[in-house]
């Protein structure tokens, strides 16, 4: 008897695996971003412009947790900020109404794949454009620029990344800031955490020495709590993008368009000012 | 798919086996913890003073009554604020601990309890002390009964360690998350780091039966 739950138990490990491995009852698979298939494109994309007409909205992943550019106000249960403005600027192009939209949260580490998924239709996330990510998703033009910087308590000794050897950094999971900090700063201890809310609390309850991101979303945290600023000057260039599912060329123009209406408008200047006091710097 | 797995695993295998052992090291500091603790709290649950049973259910239905991720975030995030500070390893062994040996306590008293009240009467007859017909007569017994739901336990606190991946407790979750962010290959990361705990529970499993199998008398 127990020696048949022993086999049992070792039966069920190994199908379980094997199941797991060769991707077994495939049904729903939608191709996992990244999976290249050797013949290139393996399937035409349905445009989320299409799929937002057709259910009356559009869903956009945005942060709840980045004070100025996405923050879920708990007072209203309103999620407020920068790329929400703008994410309702996209929507307005796509579905023709600003308030046809539907916000969903994500974290860096979440947006990849639920944009990926199909579970939203684009990302207005604070999220930088880079090489790698181009391989995930398609960007649209620069909406926002940023760089990373450090956050520290007033009353620390750190006041650049040359100060960071041997210091514990708090960053993001899934952030460029993470990566960034690692290649800057090779002797810091690198601490990930799921969010800018538990990375905050992280550093308010003294597990790390400072906090890495974008200045902009750093900005937001010294703003909630000024016992805090933020040192180092820029010691990256951090563009962000909005990103839509890989070629999805017509959310992709529609987004562009958007951009590009705000600014030749100057509602991308009201916007800055709105949230951040002052006129974007040109470049 | 198979391929992204293996090439995932060859290029973060150092993450993958630092993760495991820290995983390992938690789930056993915590087993042992936990089954200290929760034996301890039983003992209060069922003991003639009525102020100690009363601190072993308020423990009891308090912590199983309260999320496992709360209790990790009170001591890696609370316990500052409090002036007691203490890394993520340590929020988590004692998170983990103060978790288990709750459900842990309920199964030892229900073992205890399912002794027949005739064996105690016989051993503090035969001159044993209360502490001593526990230590000698009930406790042996009611072990045998808890084995199978004391694996249970265990198996849940392994998989349950995973809690440590949210403060930064650079487990197998932690180590699999920054895998998954990085690769962009989520499906596949997650389908591996799932394999590694079945490679810690499925052998604690086969452990449990074969102790149930050793400390089974008098039954086939």
């Amino acid at each position: 008897m127990v020696k048949k739950k022993w086999k049992v138990s070792v039966i069920t490990m190994a199908l379980a695996i094997t199941a797991a491995l060769t991707g077994c009852g495939g049904g729903g698979d939608k191709p996992a971003a990244g999976t290249a298939t050797s013949g290139g494109d393996t399937k035409t994309v349905k445009s989320a412009v299409a799929a937002a007409k057709e259910r009356g909205k559009l869903i956009v992943g945005v942060k709840y947790d980045t004070n100025l550019f996405g923050k879920k106000d708990p007072a209203d249960g309103q999620v407020k900020g920068f790329d929400i403005d703008v994410a309702k600027a996209v929507a307005k192009k796509v579905v023709g109404d600003e308030n046809k939209i539907e916000l969903k949260e994500v974290t860096s580490k979440t947006r990849i794949p639920l944009l990926n998924n199909g579970d939203i239709d684009a990302i207005v996330a604070t999220m930088t454009i880079t090489e790698e990510r181009k391989k995930q998703v398609d960007f649209s033009d620069v909406y926002f620029e940023a760089g990373q910087s450090l956050l520290v308590a007033n009353n620390s000794p750190i006041t650049g990344i040359q100060d960071l050897k041997g210091k514990t950094v708090i960053a993001v999971k899934g952030s460029t800031s993470a990566k960034n900090i690692r290649e800057k700063s090779p002797e810091a201890k690198v601490a990930e955490y799921e969010n800018y809310a538990e990375a905050f609390t992280a550093l308010k309850s003294k597990k790390g020495d400072a906090l890495t991101t974008d200045n902009s979303i750093l900005l937001g945290m010294q703003k909630e709590d000024p016992n805090y600023k933020l040192v180092g000057g820029l010691f990256t260039d951090e563009p962000y993008g909005i990103a839509v599912r890989k070629g999805d060329t017509e959310m992709l123009k529609a987004v562009n368009e958007t951009i590009k209406e705000m600014k030749s408008s100057g509602e991308y200047d009201k916007l800055h000012e709105k949230w951040f006091n002052k006129k974007p710097e040109k470049k | 798919m198979l391929n992204t797995i293996v090439e995932i695993y060859s290029t973060y295998s150092h993450e993958y086996t630092s993760g495991l052992l820290t995983t390992l090291e938690v789930s056993l500091l915590a087993l042992v913890a936990s089954l200290a603790l929760g034996t301890l709290v039983a003992l209060l649950c069922i003991s003639p003073f009525r102020l100690l049973v009363f601190i072993g259910r308020a423990y009891v239905e308090f912590i199983r009554n309260t999320p496992l991720l709360i209790q990790i975030f009170f001591f890696y995030f609370g316990l500052p604020g409090l002036g007691i500070e203490i890394n993520s390893f340590a929020a988590g062994t004692l998170g983990l601990t103060i978790y288990t040996a709750a459900f842990i306590s309920e199964a030892i008293r229900a073992g205890i309890q399912s002794i027949s009240k005739g064996q105690m009467e016989a051993a503090r007859s035969s001159g044993l002390s209360y502490v001593q017909a526990m230590r000698y007569v009930i406790l042996p017994q009611a072990f045998r009964i808890v084995i199978p739901p004391l694996g249970n336990q265990f198996i849940n606190l392994v998989k349950n360690s995973a809690i440590l991946g949210v403060i930064a407790g650079m487990d197998l979750m932690y180590h699999a998350d920054i895998v998954a962010t990085s690769t962009f290959h989520t499906f596949e990361t997650y389908i591996l780091v799932a394999a590694f705990y079945l490679l810690l529970t499925v052998p604690l499993s086969i452990l449990v039966n074969l102790l149930e199998r050793r400390m089974r008398v008098g039954h086939r």
